[in-house]
């Protein structure tokens, strides 16, 4: 399946969605050391963003988080593609500087954590995972 | 995106690589979100200062832009991952606070003052009512949007800085009118009496209105403490940075909102609950979550009179603030108990692991979500009564 979206930033990449609900902070919601989702109760609370597309709805919280999502990306734990619904400044910028593959505009019920996914420019294909 | 002959003299790189890339990422924002035109700005908020969350990445991205940028708006700090002073006492390690002294340098080096607060409104960078502004720090951004009545998005520290290095931000977003219309009411049946009120407040608005622009009605009359809190809170979980309080802060236009939202006592009962996960025995208590006011450490000052704390007590505030306080008398007051005035810092962005597990408390329920998440701590959320007592006693009193 193949939906459009609005290219944040424009490169390829492919790897397994995981999928959340809710919005996330990259800053005070995940763990820069590990990668890993800390915030409580987060629907990934414990998932590591390491090699993942990301699929989420939009960024909240702190305005650090573009920093966050850089260092994420530059030490190899972060997502390599970011499909979001509606990307916020925080988010879009963090992912301009990091060079990581950014879309939005995107209906995020054609996803499920385990697909396959492949962000090229504002198009993103996904295949169903084996789960 | 519509640009004048400075601004393309900006981008052409003849300003140097600093302003060409700040032109860049604002160009990049500016045609993702379909802004027509760059909006100059007087002021700007920066946040990313603490090396804790920025790590080498960060610093040398910082360094780079530092070589021959300057910015062209009055810009201010957020909090460093230290008392840049005072960070011996403070038991941080010499290795972090070399870099955290060049990343502030780098700041500085830009032309930004060394502020290292998020309540730059309490310090001076103080807009005016409909002024655009490009702010990082989202508690921040919440309080000079809908308190102030400016106009900021919540930019990302690299996007504030950009907007400094070219005094302009694109105009999309919180800068139009359109997007400031009021899209739910919140009816607040619940009193609200304490800090910790407004930030579990600000929760059940940050979890349930997911990130439209809030109408709230109460009757009660908050105070610039209890404002900050429920900013701080309403991004924190979630929420848009932009809310107004009817009959109190600048109004909404448009429309009324068609949707609405109930508050109870049992909301902030649920929010409080999820919030709490401390132990019996309080090891900490943190106070400033924002950067307390001079009025604050006023009411303070007066509650730590002739007390002996049997708990550590953190209470970070902004330097000039701590400077006015001390001028008043205030800090002697507050210290003479064991309490601690901290500046430049704050609890979210030191490094603390060394306090992994230990039970914090706190009047902020921003500071719960960093306190527990990001560091690891367990927390209590209560009033500002309470946590002075906690550290007389070193028990949390329910």
């Amino acid at each position: 399946m193949r939906v459009t979206g609005r290219i944040i930033y424009d490169t390829e990449a492919s790897g397994p969605a995981l999928v959340s609900s809710a919005p996330l902070s990259f800053f005070g919601g995940v763990d820069l050391e590990r990668g890993v989702v800390s915030e409580k109760g987060h629907p990934l609370e414990g998932q590591c963003l390491r090699g993942q597309v990301l699929v989420f709805p939009r960024g909240t919280g702190s305005t650090v988080g573009s920093f966050a999502l850089l260092r994420l990306v530059r030490s190899n734990l972060g997502p390599i593609a970011l499909v979001m619904e509606s990307c916020d400044t925080t988010v879009a910028v963090g992912a301009i500087i990091a060079e990581v593959a950014c879309v939005d505009q995107i209906d995020l019920k054609a996803f499920k954590t385990g697909d396959r996914v492949t962000v090229r420019g504002a198009e993103v294909f996904v295949e169903p995972g084996s789960r | 995106m519509k640009l004048t002959d400075e601004e393309k003299a900006l981008l052409d790189g003849s300003s140097g690589s600093a302003a060409r890339k700040a032109m860049q990422i604002l160009i990049a924002l500016g045609d993702i979100y379909g802004a027509r035109d760059l909006v100059p700005v007087r002021s700007v908020q920066v946040s990313g200062v603490s090396f804790h969350n920025l790590g080498e990445a960060g610093l040398a991205w910082l360094e780079d832009l530092s070589r021959d940028g300057q910015v062209r708006a009055l810009t201010t700090l957020n909090p460093a991952g230290m008392d840049l002073e005072n960070w011996e006492d403070q038991g941080i390690p010499a290795d972090f606070a070399e870099k955290q002294l060049r990343l502030v340098a780098a700041y500085t080096r830009l032309g930004i003052a060394r502020t290292c607060t998020c309540t730059p409104y309490l310090v001076g960078n103080l807009p005016g009512p409909g002024e655009h502004v490009a702010w990082a720090e989202s508690s921040a951004v919440a309080y000079a949007n809908s308190v102030l009545g400016a106009r900021s998005n919540r930019e990302g520290g690299p996007s504030a800085l950009a907007a400094a290095l070219a005094g302009r931000t694109p105009r999309y977003g919180l800068h139009l009118d359109e997007n400031r219309v009021a899209e739910l009411e919140v009816v607040i049946e619940a009193p609200l009496t304490s800090t910790p009120d407004w930030g579990c407040l600000g929760w059940v608005i940050g979890k349930r209105g997911q990130g439209r622009v809030a109408l709230l009605s109460t009757r009660a009359r908050p105070t610039v403490a209890e404002l900050k809190s429920l900013g701080a809170a309403v991004v924190t979980f979630g929420g848009s940075p932009l809310f107004y309080l009817e009959g109190l802060t600048p109004a909404a236009p448009g429309a009324r909102p068609r949707e609405s939202l109930q508050v109870t006592v049992r909301d902030l009962e649920e929010a409080r609950a999820f919030l709490s996960d401390g132990a019996p025995e309080v090891d900490m208590v943190a106070l400033g979550c924002p950067h307390a006011s001079l009025s604050e450490l006023v009411d303070l000052a007066e509650r730590l009179r002739d007390k002996t704390l049997k708990k550590e007590l953190w209470i970070c505030t902004a330097r000039p603030v701590a400077d006015a306080a001390r001028q008043l008398g205030l800090v002697d007051v507050i210290e003479r108990s064991g309490a601690r005035v901290v500046s430049d810092t704050c609890f979210a962005v030191t490094p603390l692991e060394a306090r992994r597990g230990k039970t914090v408390a706190t009047d902020s329920a921003k500071g719960c979500y960093y306190g527990s998440g990001h560091n690891r701590l367990r927390v209590h959320l209560g009033t500002v009564d309470q946590c002075v007592q906690a550290a007389v006693t070193g028990k949390w009193n329910p």
